[in-house]
C-alpha cells in the first residue's frame, strides 16, 4: 500500500488535554504505535477482548498496528477473517451479545458497505429494538487509505455514513494521543463505536502515555485559541488546518482550530462557544461535500441562536462531490489541504 | 409445491425420550398454535396492528429443536418469531404485550412482532432481516467458544434466507472455526409469494452443507420427535467440539407470508397442496401418536385444551390492560449508559 508522497508538517506535541495527569509516563510514539500499544494493552487487561477481521494477523495489512498481537494472544484472541464483511461484522455483533469486547477491523473502508446490513440494521438497533435489554459493545475499525493513486474503491471516508445512523457512535482520532485514549474509550463503551482512522496518520508522532486512559467520546478538544475565524477539523484536516493557521499568523488572522474527535455524539458546545467568539466558521472534514459532517455542523449552528452571531456565510472545505481519480494529477485537485482552508478563510476574513 | 414426503406418522423410537418431555412438546406445540389462532384473530379485527408472520403448521420445528436444548444456548430468530419465542420459555404475555405496543411486551414496544427478545432465557433477539441473525448465532458461538463454555446457539432461518450470500459467509466461517453453531433451516417452500424452486438453482438445502464440510440432515419438520432426535444428535456434536451442523426441516405454512389470509384467493398457492399439509398437520399427528402410545389420555388432553385457551385469553387481558409506553421515552434506549 503507498503512502502518501506530500508530508505536511507534524504539529508535534500542541495536544493539551486537562484530564491528563501528571503522573502518567509520557513517552513520544508513532500514532501506529499508539494503536497497537493500546490493543496489546486492552487484549492483556480485559478477557473479553479480541481482534477480529481481515489480515490481523498480517504484518502489514492493517499498517503494522497489530504486529506481536499473535504472538501474544494467539489466534483464539487475534482472529484473521476471509473476505466475509458482512459476515464477520455480524459475528462480531453476535460474540458481542454474548459478553465478549470484539474490535472488528475493516482495513479499507470501501468494503464497509458490504458490512452495512450488520451495523446499521442490527450493531445500531440492537438495544433500542429491544427496549434496552440488550446492548452490542462492539468497536467497528474502520481505516481510510486515500491518495496513492487507489482510486474510487480504495479511498472513501464514510464517516457521514455512520454518523447519519441512530444508535452509533463515530470517533475520529488526529493524534496518537487520541488514538489510544479514544480506542480504550470505544471499546470500553457499551454501544457500537466506529472507529475511523486514516493511513496518512499512521507516522504521525505525539506525546503518548504509557499507561491505559480514555479520552472521552462526545468531546471535541481547542487545538488552537484565535478570534478572527474557528475551523472545526476532523481527523488529518486537523493537519491541514492547523498548517493553515499557521501561514495565516504570518499574515495577521489569528484563527481558533478545534479538532472534533467525536462526530456523534458532536460536542456541540465547543464549537458554539468559539462561533459565538469569532463569528466565523469553515469546517474542514475529508468526506463528501453532500450531506456531510460539515453540512451537519452549518445547519446546527444555523438552527441555534448562534446563527445570529455569524458575521459571515459558513465555508465548507470537503471533497467534491464525485469519485476519487486515480490519477495523481487529479488526487491534487480531489483532496483539500492547507490551502484550500485558506481560500475558504480569505473569503469571509477581511485582512 | 412437488416436495412429496412419506407420509410418516411419527412412528420413531421414542425410548429414550420420558413421557414428561413428550407431554411437554405437546403442550409447547399446543401453546404456539393456540396463541397464533388467537393473533390471526386480533390481527383481522384490528387489534393488533404490527405485522405478524404466523407460526401455524411449523410449530414441530421451533418445539422440536427447542426441548433439545438448554436455557443458557441462545436461539436466535427471525420475523417469524412467536414459535421460536414461545418454545424457548419466553413469557406469552410479554410476548402478547408486545404485539399490542405496549411497555410491558417483551421488547418494552419497541421492537413488535419481528423483534422479540428475552435474554435470560437464551433469546438474545430476532431480526427482521433475512438471514440477518445467522451470523449472530455464530458470532455467539464464537464467543461461547473464546469463553470456554459448553453453550451452543442455534440459528433458526427459512428456505428464503438460503438466497443471501451471509448465508454462505456464516457457515463457512462457523465450520471453518469448529464452532457450536445449529443451522435450521425451516423451508416452507415459499420465499413470501415465491416457491422454492423459482429461488434455488438447488432446492435440496441439506446439501449445500456439503461445500462448507458440513453434516447435512433433511428430516420430516412436521415430525416432532424427528426433529428432535437430529436436534439432539447435532447439539451434542456441537457441543462436544465437533463443529456446526445444518438441518433442514421439510414444512410448512398454513398462513400467508404475513398475516392471517391463507393466500389462496391470491392464487400464490393450490387449495390441493395447502390440504395436503393441513393433513400433516404435526399437533394432530403427534396427538394421535401420544396417545395410542398411552402417554396422553383423552381426559388430559381436554384439560391441556382448556387449559391453554385461559392462558391465552389471560395473555390478551394483560395485554389490553397494560398501559402504552410514554411518549417522553420516545429517545431513551438509544444508547446503553
Amino acid at each position: 500500500m503507498p503512502r502518501k508522497a506530500r508530508i505536511p508538517i507534524p504539529v508535534g506535541s500542541s495536544v493539551i488535554d486537562s484530564n491528563l495527569e501528571q503522573a502518567y509516563k509520557m513517552r513520544r510514539i508513532s500514532y501506529v504505535q499508539a494503536i497497537n500499544e493500546t490493543l496489546h494493552q486492552m487484549l492483556e487487561s480485559d478477557t473479553r477482548v479480541f481482534v477480529i477481521g481481515q489480515g490481523v494477523t498480517s504484518p502489514w495489512y492493517v499498517g503494522t498496528t497489530t504486529v506481536g498481537l499473535i504472538d501474544q494472544f494467539g489466534i483464539e484472541r487475534m482472529i484473521d477473517t476471509p473476505v466475509s464483511e458482512n459476515g464477520i461484522t455480524g459475528v462480531a455483533v453476535g460474540a458481542a451479545l454474548a459478553g465478549m469486547r470484539p474490535v472488528l477491523v475493516h482495513p479499507r473502508m470501501d468494503f464497509m458497505y458490504y458490512a452495512m446490513d450488520q451495523i446499521a440494521n442490527h450493531a445500531a438497533n440492537w438495544h433500542y429494538m429491544f427496549g434496552g435489554q440488550l446492548s452490542v459493545p462492539i468497536t467497528i475499525w474502520g481505516i481510510i487509505n486515500r491518495g496513492g493513486e487507489q482510486a474510487a474503491q480504495h479511498s472513501q471516508a464514510l464517516q457521514a455514513m455512520f454518523a447519519h445512523i441512530p444508535g452509533l457512535k463515530v470517533v475520529m482520532p488526529s493524534t496518537p494521543y487520541d488514538a489510544k485514549g479514544l480506542l480504550v474509550a470505544s471499546i470500553k463503551d457499551d454501544n457500537p463505536v466506529v472507529y475511523i482512522d486514516d493511513r496518512w496518520l499512521y507516522e504521525y508522532e505525539g506525546e503518548v502515555p504509557e499507561e491505559l486512559y480514555s479520552v472521552p467520546i462526545g468531546k471535541g478538544i481547542l487545538k488552537k485559541e484565535g478570534k478572527d475565524v474557528t475551523v472545526v477539523a476532523t481527523s488529518y484536516m486537523v493537519y491541514e488546518a492547523t498548517e493553515a493557521a499557521e501561514i495565516l499568523k504570518k499574515e495577521g488572522t489569528d484563527v481558533e482550530v478545534i479538532d472534533l474527535r467525536s462526530l456523534k455524539p458532536l460536542d456541540e458546545n465547543l464549537i458554539f462557544n468559539s462561533v459565538k467568539k469569532t463569528g466565523r466558521l469553515v469546517i474542514a472534514d475529508g468526506g463528501w461535500k453532500t450531506c456531510g459532517i460539515a453540512a451537519e455542523i452549518s445547519a446546527r449552528v444555523a438552527e441555534s441562536n448562534i446563527f445570529k452571531r455569524l458575521k459571515a456565510p459558513i465555508m465548507r472545505v470537503s471533497l467534491p462531490d464525485a469519485p476519487a481519480p486515480a490519477s495523481s494529477a487529479l488526487e491534487e485537485v480531489y483532496y483539500p489541504k492547507a490551502q484550500d482552508i485558506i481560500l475558504a478563510i480569505k473569503k469571509i476574513v477581511k485582512v | 409445491m412437488n416436495e412429496k414426503h412419506s407420509d410418516t406418522v411419527v412412528t420413531r423410537t421414542v425410548t429414550d425420550i420420558s413421557s414428561v418431555n413428550l407431554r411437554a412438546m405437546y403442550v409447547t406445540m399446543l401453546r404456539i398454535r393456540k396463541f397464533e389462532e388467537r393473533v390471526a384473530e386480533l390481527v383481522s379485527q384490528k387489534e393488533v396492528i404490527c405485522p405478524c408472520h404466523l407460526y401455524i403448521g411449523q410449530e414441530a420445528v421451533a418445539t422440536g429443536v427447542c426441548s433439545a436444548i438448554r436455557r443458557d444456548d441462545y436461539v436466535f430468530s427471525t420475523h417469524r418469531s412467536h414459535g421460536h419465542y414461545i418454545a424457548k420459555g419466553g413469557d406469552i404475555k410479554a410476548l402478547m404485550a408486545e404485539l399490542y405496543g405496549r411497555a410491558t411486551g417483551c421488547s418494552r414496544g419497541r421492537g413488535g412482532s419481528m423483534h422479540l427478545a428475552s435474554p435470560d432465557m437464551g433469546l438474545p433477539g430476532s431480526s427482521a432481516i433475512v438471514a440477518g441473525t445467522i451470523p449472530l448465532a455464530v458470532g455467539a458461538a464464537l464467543a461461547f467458544s473464546i469463553q470456554k463454555k459448553d453453550s451452543v446457539s442455534v440459528a433458526f432461518f427459512g428456505d428464503g434466507a438460503v438466497s443471501e450470500g451471509v448465508w454462505y459467509e456464516s457457515l463457512n466461517f462457523a465450520s471453518l472455526n469448529k464452532l457450536p453453531v445449529i443451522f435450521i433451516c425451516e423451508n416452507n417452500l415459499y420465499s413470501t409469494h415465491m416457491p422454492i424452486a423459482a429461488c434455488l438453482a438447488e432446492t435440496n438445502i441439506y446439501k449445500k452443507a456439503d461445500a462448507f464440510n458440513m453434516p447435512g440432515v433433511r428430516v420430516d419438520g412436521n415430525d416432532v420427535i424427528a426433529v428432535f432426535k437430529a436436534a439432539t444428535k447435532a447439539i451434542k456434536d456441537a457441543r462436544y467440539g465437533k463443529g456446526p451442523v445444518l438441518i433442514e426441516c421439510m414444512t410448512y405454512r398454513w398462513r400467508g407470508h404475513v398475516g392471517p389470509s391463507d393466500d389462496l384467493d391470491k392464487g400464490l398457492r393450490s387449495k390441493e397442496e395447502l390440504d395436503y399439509w393441513t393433513k400433516r398437520c404435526p399437533i394432530r399427528m403427534f396427538e394421535e401418536f401420544l396417545i395410542r402410545r398411552g402417554i396422553l389420555s383423552e381426559s388430559e388432553k381436554i384439560q391441556i385444551y382448556t387449559d391453554i385457551e385461559k392462558e391465552t385469553e389471560e395473555t390478551i387481558t394483560f395485554a389490553k390492560e397494560s398501559p402504552y409506553p410514554d411518549p417522553g421515552g420516545l429517545l431513551s434506549h438509544r444508547f446503553k449508559s
